[in-house]
């Protein structure tokens, strides 16, 4: 038994309209009646009848105009009309069809046919009932998801805020969609002044792509804020994208490590495309390699965070591409690759020009834009030339300790593994009066642990690092000494007093080396090439006070301050 | 009875949807067709080609569903002669259709009798 239906006819002949009702009635629907067609619109906005006989001819107003403006009432509900006509001629049948007629009866009745026809129109009616409500339920869904996508952005924003992007160093180009896409772009500053910048390219898409880039955010400013290593950022981003993502979920990163005071970079490439060193002279284009499996597919201690270091020139530029470039399709299914890539290169005269050139052979290509490249090149600039906003604390800073002295010594095992430097800064840092300092104090740090540790302890030359292939090779020595690394120290003593009105700190640092003439360094720093470091030089400039005790082991610097300063 | 005028199986059909209410039905019938009737000839009178034209286009289907088949194409002649405005043959016609509605009347009434509760 199909379902009761309300049943609007609209006749205007007494004895059709009083059988139609009766069978309409005997076959279980609840009939309604109208004898022309302006009772029947009347009928119809007050009743809301499921389906609607209608006869055509009809005086006040005639069955066509009834039915046009009953399916405008009706709106997207389908209510069939049945149009119920003795019409012959083929004209007046079709005036019935675009008035919005379903269907048509002929006189005589049938009452067979009508009651097949009614629950022919009443499935129709059911189906279109069923496809609107589940076009509204994909609309509702659709709404959800939209809801959630720009929830999470919002949420990434703050979490995955993009950093140093805007330094005038960098020039990147992302679709605004990009972290739907998966892919991802840092920048931050080290306190040292330099610069970690990370582009990252989640599998898949969607919010399962987007949702990894969070934790993996805060680490990479977190850690950056606090002085940690390219390494050590590494590998905790690593372990904690394996801890948290599924399986098939990880992340191809390039992270770069950029100094402008040593001028080097650092490059540690797993699963993204080749990126490229983009020499200044314009003739040289060196190659950064992915060497390592991507983000999160390791345990801990299979993790392999060895980088590259490459020496860098003013005017030298890191090129860092996302795969959306390489892996765009023409509609012959060929990819873009990495010899058309090449050629934009080699064609490149104006540096700026260079993604727009990217984008324009993309687009040729394709015939379309493409909207899942993520490009990114960082320049090497004059040390000092680049501003940046004060380091961000999360302390208040109300209770710092002022009047204390603390010395560490870290030894050979830890040397070779840990970096002591977030440390101390961290612990140096709740001292209030030292945070505007906060970013001389690290280089000044930094500058020294490094000194002790590879002049001191591991004895390397840094004469060395005078051309190219010294460079290359000083840091293969520091590597491999490391490595064998069994004792040996570098130690910090940390002084710190109140003053009148602030306070002062006094480090000094010594290490297990056979000493060196701190004075005589420096003298010969600034003569030699400037491949060469340029640390000492850097620290008496940095510090207020810079002194190399008379036995010669370990140096020692000095830090004041005005309160309020 | 001549089927001619009144189909039977029609009418059988029709007491079989309506059961009780069929001598209702009946009545309907022959009260809406003197009102057809007198419209015709109202348009007759006032030489109304489209008025002739519904009320004998209305007339036929209603003739039709009961079984009626004589007077339903005399009605579906006057239609067509409504539609193309050939208004000089109408009187002949309608006087048909009074001819026909006459003896279809008296055919009803003696159908209508035999149902008397």
């Amino acid at each position: 038994m199909p379902a009761r239906l309300s049943i609007l006819i609209a006749e205007d002949n007494a004895a059709d309209r009083m059988l139609l009702s009766t069978i309409v009635s005997r076959q279980g629907h609840r009939s309604l009646t109208a004898s022309n067609g302006l009772e029947a619109v009347a009928l119809f906005e007050q009743e809301r009848p499921q389906l609607v006989l209608m006869d055509a001819l009809m005086p006040v107003m005639d069955g066509f105009e009834a039915a046009r403006r009953i399916k405008q009432m009706a709106g997207e509900e389908l209510v069939p009309i049945i149009f119920l006509t003795s019409l012959t001629e083929g004209e007046a049948l079709v005036r019935c069809l675009e008035a919005g007629g379903d269907d048509f009866l002929a006189k005589p009745y049938n009452r067979v046919i009508l009651e097949a026809k009614i629950n022919a129109m009443d499935r129709l009616r059911r189906l279109q009932d069923t496809v609107l409500q589940q076009r509204d339920l994909i609309a509702q869904h659709n709404e959800y998801l939209l809801n959630e996508q720009r929830v999470a952005k919002a949420v990434f924003d703050k979490v995955a805020h993009s950093g140093c992007l805007a330094a005038p160093n960098i020039r990147y180009l992302q679709s605004p969609y990009a972290l739907f896409n998966g892919d991802l772009l840092l920048a931050a500053f080290k306190p040292s002044g330099g610069m970690h910048v990370l582009l990252g390219d989640f599998t898949g898409h969607g919010l399962p792509a987007a949702i990894g880039a969070m934790p993996l955010a805060e680490v990479f400013y977190g850690m950056t804020a606090k002085g940690y290593s390219l390494a050590e950022i590494l590998r905790e981003i690593n372990a904690k994208l394996k801890r948290i993502l599924p399986l098939g979920v990880f992340c191809c990163a390039t992270l770069l490590n950029i100094s402008f005071q040593r001028r080097v970079v650092e490059v540690w490439n797993g699963g993204l495309p080749d990126g490229y060193l983009l020499r200044a002279n314009g003739t040289q284009r060196v190659p950064l390699v992915s060497r390592h499996l991507p983000l999160g597919v390791l345990a801990p201690a299979a993790f392999n965070d060895r980088y590259e270091v490459f020496p860098l020139e003013l005017g030298d530029r890191v090129f860092l591409l996302s795969d959306g470039v390489l892996e765009a399709c023409n509609q012959q299914g060929e990819l873009f690759g990495e010899r058309r890539l090449h050629r934009v290169f080699s064609a490149n005269r104006q540096p700026a020009q260079l993604f727009a050139e990217i984008q324009q052979a993309l687009l040729n290509f394709r015939g379309e834009l493409q909207d899942d490249v993520s490009l990114v090149e960082v320049s090497m600039v004059e040390e000092g030339s680049l501003s940046r906003g004060p380091l961000v604390f999360t302390g208040s800073g109300q209770n710092s300790p002022l009047d204390w002295s603390a010395s560490f010594e870290f030894r050979g095992e830890t040397l070779r593994r840990f970096n002591p430097l977030p440390f101390l800064l961290q612990l140096l840092l709740e001292v209030e009066g030292l945070r505007p300092q906060g970013g001389a104090l690290y280089s000044v740090l930094a500058e020294l642990y490094s000194n002790a540790l590879e002049h001191g302890v591991l004895g390397l030359d840094s004469s060395l690092k005078c051309d190219a292939e010294g460079f290359a090779e000083y840091y293969l020595q520091r590597s491999t000494r490391l490595a064998q690394l069994r004792e040996g120290y570098v130690r910090f003593h940390l002084q710190l007093v109140p003053e009148d009105a602030g306070g002062r700190l006094t480090v000094r640092v010594e290490d297990s080396g056979s000493g060196f003439d701190g004075q005589a360094i420096v003298e010969q720093q600034l003569r030699v090439d400037r491949l060469c470091g340029r640390g000492l030089a850097l620290v008496r400039q940095l510090s207020e006070r810079c002194t190399w005790p008379e036995d010669g082991r370990g140096v020692s610097v000095e830090f004041s301050w005005l309160a309020g300063a | 009875m001549s089927d001619i005028h009144l189909d039977s199986a029609v009418l059988a059909a029709l007491h079989d949807v309506m059961e009780d209410e069929y001598p209702v039905l009946l009545d309907t019938y022959l009260a809406d067709s003197e009102e057809r009737l007198r419209l015709l000839r109202q348009a007759m009178r006032e030489a109304d080609a489209q008025g002739l034209r519904l009320a004998a286009h209305s007339f036929k289907g209603s003739c039709s569903n009961m079984g009626a088949p004589m007077l339903a194409s005399l009605c579906k002649q006057l239609e067509e002669v409504g539609r193309r405005e050939l208004l000089a043959e109408a009187p002949e016609l309608i006087e048909q259709i009074e001819r026909e509605f006459a003896i279809v009347r008296i055919l009803f009434k003696s159908e209508r009798q035999r149902y008397r509760t």
